[in-house]
Parts: C-alpha cells; structure tokens; sequence
C-alpha cells in the first residue's frame, strides 16, 4: 500500500545524510567529550564543531547554545531557570494560551510556587499581538515566553515585534521555535530574542536532542546538577552522536531554507485549496498567510478527528487531529478552543504536516482520498444531513 | 491501540443509517464531548427487532460500539435486547482502551433510548419521533447540537 506520511510536526524522518554523519559517533568514536585523552577529544570536537553548525543557524555565538535532551527540556530550564533566579525582581510571567503544553505545564507548576502567570489571548486565528504583551508587562513581570510557530494551527506569531518590547521593557524574552527552527528564518539578534528552545527531530534530525539559546550575558540555574558538562549549565554526558545529528540537520535545512520554505508553501497551499475546492463546509484553521510553511489544519464539520484519522490511516495517509479522542482526555484542542472554536467543530479538526520528503504526488494523493473519507463519515454521522 | 475486531467494525460498521419504518429511535450523547449515537429500531408485533440501524458522530470506538451493538440485538426481543452491557459490547468487540470504555456505555444507552421510545410511542406517552439523552444522561429532546 501506498504510505503518505503527513504528521512531521509530530516528527520527522531521519534524513540519511545527518545519519552519515551520527554513525561514526555511535561506533568508533565512543569516548566521553570530558576526557582528556584521544578519544574524549574526538567527541569533544565533534560537540564543538556541532554547536557552532547551531548557533550559525540562529545568528547566534557558539557560547551561547546549550544541548538538551529534548524541545520540552529545552522550555522546562528557561522558565524554571528564569523564576528561580530572578523570583526577587518579580513573580510574573506572560505567556499564551496556545503554547505547547511543555510551557503550560510548566507555568502551572510554576503557579504552584507561588509565580502568577498571564495566558494572552489569541484571535480567531491563533495570532497574539504584540500590544498585547506591552499591555500586560507589569513592575514585576520577569519573563514573556511567546511560541515562533504554533505547532498545531501553524499561526507564525510576530517574534520581532514582541522581543522589541520587552527589550524596551528590561524583560527576558523567550521563545519555544521547536516547529519554526529550520523552516522558518530565524535571526536571534535581529529578531530580539534572549532565550530560544529547539529540537532536532523536528528538522530531520535525531529524536532526544534538543538545544537552548542562551543570549551572553543571561546566566540562569541548570535544571539538571551533577557534572561540569555544557560549562555547568546542563550536566550529563553528552548525547554526542544526537548533538552531531543536530548540528549536520540544522546546517542542512538552513542551508537554503527560503528555498525549503517556498516550496513547502506551495505545496501546503495546494493542500489547502484542493481540500477546499473538493470538500464543502470545511474551515482551515490558522493563518492563511502568517503559517509555519508545512502545516494544513481543517475542521470538517459533522464528522469527528479520530474517525477521519483512522480512515486516513487505513487508506495508507498519516495524521493527526485535535479531537479529545486522540489526546486521551475529554476536551479537544486547548488551541482551537482559545480561537474560540465551538468544541463540536474542534473535534472535527485534522491536521496534515509537510515535510521534506513530501512531493507533490503525495498532496495529488491525499486529495483522491480525503473527499471519498469525508463522506463516507458524513453518511455515518447523524449531525449530518446533506 | 485498537483490536482487530474494533477496526473491522469501524471500516465496515454493521447496519449502518436509518431504518425505514422504524417505531423506536434513540439518541445520547453530545456534539461537545465528541460523541453522538441515533440507534433505531424496528420491532414487530411480537416484539422482536426485525431491524436495526444506528448513525454515529464519533471516534473509532464511538462507531465501532454502535455496529456491535446493533448485532447484538438484531432478531432478539426487546426483553433480550434490554439486558445488553456495556461490557457485553466490550467483550464482543475483544477489549478496548481504557479511556475508550465510555463509547460502550454510550451504546448501551443508545439501544435503552431507542427501547424507551418504542414502548413511550406504544402507549401513546409521546408523539416524540426520538428519545434523546445527552451525555450526562439528561434529557435534552430535539435539541441536535449543531456548532
């Protein structure tokens, strides 16, 4: 059967070149990059070298990149490292409702120690404004932590804008860029940013590696103690080969990533208009334009998200949806329901995630598949009466 | 996640749309949790369910609860019909996910409201074409949620 993954904001494939460059690092390099001997040296090279692939990506200076272990380790120190250390200026943090649950989670557990956290609003399309963080800064605000890209909807938040004002502000400003860094261009500097989290498997690279910019001159706790690894901010030994396999995929998709990004677009944008040419009472959630380059978000009126997944599935097409179904509990989306989505129509919602390897047969085949779905589920639903 | 059994009856769900001539139709659950289940039932003069036929807005699960419980009650009588479990549909279908279960609690509420409105149109109580409960099991008549 003919396969068609479209889930690569939940991962992405192993691109073979990054894997090239990780198996020396899985074999005869073994030795630990503290060591001072030989073989410690090789790896510690191999780290070096990979934080400097890292940190070019970014604008970045080497010194500034800290390897995680994953995208959510990557959000869990910057706000834990930022409450702790600056809790004496303040106990106020802003952030979105439309986070990733790795910040809103880890704002919760903050609010359990006593932090006061302000969850901005989005508008119908998932988009924060950046009046609406300066609205929000108070005396004791310490840090604003707003997503680049939402992984979910794909709503591209205005970065730039929002680091300007806290800068003017003297607030920290963090941004979690797992579904941006790679696909879209990113530019700590100019773009004002303190803090970034990332993650390499949402690029092609490996799964468990994951890094944080640190901008100089910040120095927050680490979330983990123990050796001097990392210059004492992240300490265990370093997953060398999963940093090697960061560095050549972040170096990879940088390398002409407006190219990358233009013909995702259009291949998303071809998604987007065939399902709503072929489809009738469908609504694209999200931005139409302001939109990470690989994500198709619908909702499908009448029908239910894990339903259509399945059927995708069977018919060799991988998904995902923002039903409660898929998530275990009994609320759809926290995003679509912060866009003011009623709940009935945010049950209804698939999303399909481009990635590198998507060709254009790929979206010709989803398009044969999904209207032939869609209806079949419709006949089904008793909402339905078409 | 799902057995075999649970995808076989959610790619090609049993007595799947309305049954013509139907004299009991029920319907539970809710747009908003996710879920909706129409089961209808057509019972003859002895009271045997010649024929049964569901509609279902839902998951996996959701449909796959609803087509095995219609087999389950075909060509039984109502009494036979009334004592179906949830976990008589579990069984059958050969298990599902714990935070799946809900979906055959649905079902059998489903067949109860389909039953309860068979007997309420019988002895004249209601005009009403469907027996309606949401999903915390409150009446809610007619009132098909639509966005």
């Amino acid at each position: 059967m003919r396969r068609v993954y479209m889930d690569n904001a939940a991962t992405t494939s192993l691109n073979k070149e990054v894997l090239n460059a990780m198996i020396p690092y899985l074999t005869d390099i073994y030795g630990n990059p503290s060591s001072l001997h030989y073989f410690g040296q090789q790896a510690h090279t191999a780290v070096e070298n990979a934080r400097h692939q890292v940190a070019s990506a970014l604008g970045a200076a080497d010194n500034e990149i800290i390897f995680t272990g994953c995208g959510t380790e990557s959000d869990n120190m910057a706000l834990k490292g930022v409450a702790e250390k600056y809790q004496n200026k303040g106990k106020h943090i802003i952030t979105s409702s439309v986070e990733h649950h790795a910040i809103l989670h880890t704002c919760q557990y903050l609010e359990k120690h006593g932090f006061e956290i302000t969850y901005l609003p989005v508008d119908e399309y998932g988009m924060i404004k950046a009046e609406q963080v300066r609205n929000a800064i108070r005396e004791d605000t310490i840090l604003v932590s707003i997503m680049f890209g939402n992984n979910e909807v794909g709503t591209i938040m205005p970065i730039k804008e929002i680091g300007e004002i806290c800068h003017e502000r003297s607030v920290i400003f963090h941004t979690d860029a797992v579904q941006a860094v790679g696909h879209v261009e990113i530019d700590v500097k100019k773009m004002n940013i303190d803090m970034l989290s990332l993650s390499a498997h949402k690029l092609h690279g490996p799964k468990g590696v994951g890094a944080l910019y640190i901008r100089k001159g910040l120095i927050i706790p680490p979330l983990l103690h123990g050796g001097a690894q990392e210059r004492k901010r992240r300490a265990g030994t370093e997953n060398v080969a999963g940093i090697v396999g960061l560095g050549k995929a972040i170096e990879l998709a940088c390398t002409d990533i407006t190219g990358n990004a233009q013909r995702m677009s259009s291949l998303r944008d071809k998604l987007i208009a065939g399902i709503e040419s072929s489809i009738p009472e469908v609504k694209l959630n999200g931005h139409r334009t302001e939109r990470l380059p690989g994500n198709v978000n619908f909702s499908i009126k009448y029908i239910e998200g894990e339903s259509i997944l399945l059927m995708l599935d069977i018919n060799g097409i991988a998904a995902s949806s923002g039903s409660a179904c898929t998530s275990g509990s009994l609320d759809p989306s926290h995003v679509l329901l912060a866009m003011g989505m009623p709940h009935e129509t945010a049950h209804g919602s698939v999303r399909l995630t481009l990635g590198d390897e998507t060709t254009e047969e790929d979206i010709d085949y989803v398009l044969s598949v999904l209207p032939e779905i869609v209806m079949k589920l419709r006949k089904m639903s008793p909402l339905y009466h078409g | 996640m799902y057995t075999e059994k649970v995808m076989d009856h959610f790619s090609h769900p049993r007595n799947m749309g309305e049954v013509e001539g139907a004299n009991g139709i029920g319907m539970v659950g809710n747009a908003k949790c996710g879920d909706i289940m129409q089961m209808f039932l057509k019972v003859n003069d002895s009271g045997i369910i010649e024929d049964v036929g569901f509609k279902t807005f839902g998951c996996g699960a959701a449909v796959a609860t609803s087509s095995m419980a219609t087999e389950l009650i075909k060509g039984k009588s109502i009494d036979e019909a009334l004592k179906l479990t949830n976990s008589a549909v579990v069984e059958a279908l050969e298990g599902l996910p714990p935070q799946k279960l809900h979906c055959s609690v649905l079902a059998e509420q489903a067949v109860r409201a389909a039953i309860d409105n068979y007997y309420d149109r019988k002895s004249g109580k209601t005009d009403c074409e469907c027996n309606c409960v949401n999903c915390e099991g409150e009446e809610e008549h007619h009132d098909i949620p639509e966005e």
